[in-house]
């Protein structure tokens, strides 16, 4: 397929609407999602949480979005100026960049023509994604670094080794996902798991491995460490203010909610469910089904942050080296064995 | 189109190799060079090899270059801190430097000229493709390559470690 015959063609409108509507749930539901951590906190806490803008405080994302944009946008006289311009937007592009190839749905029927629910179906597309989570660590590291501020170097250091050795785990894992399903696009591996076949049921031990690096890889507590306002105050972000904290703030929550599609899709069966055929409703229900388990895992992601402690910095990196990757490694082999006696 | 797209990435990542060589700051360095292996990625992209590229973007931009910064920062380098070399040793490593590209320039040149694959074939770069060529023609050389990383696995363990008397 020539490239030249693309342009103009229904396929560059198709696809350029699709990544614009893709872009707009992403932010939206990152929005929300701060709203929701905060409401889910207060429930777990006994409190009312956000109430004031608007019915039970639904406005309260907009609120904050208002006030990232008008407060004072402070640089540090010692900083780096470009590079720590540069750093947030990095980090929130390589985070948007994720949500590319996972698939939300098999067709959507709309004026009699078939819109595939994907942008695009890469067939390495479970590799994109854990190649684009690898350059998440440099928004990190460069924005501390550039900050030139000593806790935000010890938060970015923190932040980037625990990325880099939670990877490791993750592609482990990964490894075996892809032995057992014999593919690595996201699209072939979300029809493999029609009805209740989901890969859960083969990949128990996968599975925890896989959130636990999942957990680590977007900072979120009890692997927060980057940001242990005790002992660094804010952590690679200290020295950011208004809507480049902004930034990093909210890249975070999107990095949570692609962390959460992708495992919904590896694991869980992607837009299947039991007894819900995901093209009916025109094609609807594949995407409603895809977002239903998506905000379950987001809301177990609250869950454990609001239920567990922090963990110490040796503990942490203990748990990745000694524990997670002998782990992955052993589920490896049961895996190959397994594929070796039963087949798939 | 093709070729427009390949000057343009051509273009990208001789210059930001040149500016990586250039820049005084280290840190910039890395940085350009992580934009050299974008620019190169696409190449792949362009001979369809979609695995090799994002294979290539894991390694050394998600990996290598991770490190590579992370060292700059522990050790604080900057450009205050660049040692500044004489004229002399300048000049010395220029003629080495281009003594070495004309070395490989003819050794190249003269060399076995590998026939051009077939690039109009979009399936050549495909993960099944790639894994049956390298567990079929090329077993040997990659078991080697999997041996040699082992031992630089534990190389690296043994040099890493404080105490040799285990």
């Amino acid at each position: 397929m020539s490239v030249l015959l693309l342009f103009g063609s229904a396929w560059l409108w198709e696809k350029s609407i699709m990544v614009l509507v893709l872009f707009v749930i992403t932010l939206t539901v990152a929005a929300y999602a701060t709203y929701g951590e905060r409401k889910i906190a207060a429930f777990l806490q006994d409190r009312i949480g956000p109430n004031r803008a608007g019915p039970y405080g639904l406005f309260q994302p907009l609120a904050d979005g208002v006030k990232m944009f008008t407060k004072e946008d402070f640089r540090p006289n010692a900083a780096e100026r470009w590079l720590y311009i540069l750093a947030p937007g990095a980090f929130m592009f390589v985070a948007l960049m994720t949500s590319a190839v996972i698939p939300w749905g098999t067709q959507l029927t709309l004026f009699g023509a078939n819109i595939s629910l994907q942008v695009t179906d890469l067939n390495i597309g479970i590799l994109y994604i854990l190649g684009f989570t690898s350059l998440g660590v440099y928004g990190i590291m460069i924005g501390g670094w550039s900050s030139n501020n000593k806790y935000s170097l010890y938060g970015a250091i923190r932040a980037s080794s625990q990325m880099i050795s939670y990877e490791l785990a993750m592609g482990l894992a990964v490894i075996a996902i892809v032995m057992l399903t014999g593919t690595l696009s996201l699209k072939e591996m979300a029809e493999q798991q029609a009805g209740l076949n989901w890969n859960i049921w083969y990949q128990p031990l996968g599975f925890l491995i896989f959130i636990t690096c999942a957990l680590a890889e977007c900072n979120r507590a009890p692997f927060d460490l980057a940001e242990c306002e005790t002992e660094l105050i804010g952590g690679y972000h200290t020295e950011y203010s208004s809507m480049k904290l902004g930034f990093y703030l909210f890249a975070e929550y999107i990095n949570m909610f692609i962390a959460c599609a992708v495992i919904a899709t590896v694991y869980f069966g992607g837009y299947n469910f039991p007894g819900i055929d995901p093209g009916s409703l025109g094609g609807l229900m594949g995407p409603i089904v895809m977002f239903s388990k998506t905000f379950f895992f987001i809301f177990v992601f609250m869950w454990i942050r609001w239920t567990l402690p922090r963990f110490r910095y040796d503990q942490l990196m203990h748990l990745g080296w000694k524990s997670l990757i002998p782990l992955a490694i052993l589920n490896m082999l049961l895996t190959g064995g397994g594929v070796l006696l039963f087949g798939k | 189109m093709t070729l427009a797209v390949f000057l343009a990435l051509a273009f990208v990542s001789v210059l930001f190799a040149l500016l990586m060589v250039f820049t005084k700051n280290p840190v910039h360095s890395v940085i350009y060079l992580i934009l050299t292996f974008f620019a190169i990625a696409g190449q792949y992209v362009l001979l369809n090899a979609q695995f090799l590229a994002v294979v290539h973007i894991i390694v050394y931009a998600g990996a290598i270059m991770v490190l590579f910064l992370f060292v700059l920062m522990l050790l604080n380098l900057n450009s205050d801190t660049e040692p500044v070399q004489s004229t002399k040793w300048k000049l010395g490593a220029a003629i080495a430097g281009g003594s070495l590209l004309v070395t490989l320039v003819g050794a190249l040149k003269g060399g076995i000229q590998l026939s051009m694959p077939e690039v109009s074939n979009s399936q050549v770069g495909l993960v099944q493709n790639l894994g049956r060529v390298l567990f079929t023609d090329f077993v040997v050389p990659f078991e080697i390559a999997g041996i040699l990383f082992l031992a630089a696995m534990v190389g690296a363990v043994l040099v890493g470690k404080r105490d040799l008397n285990v």
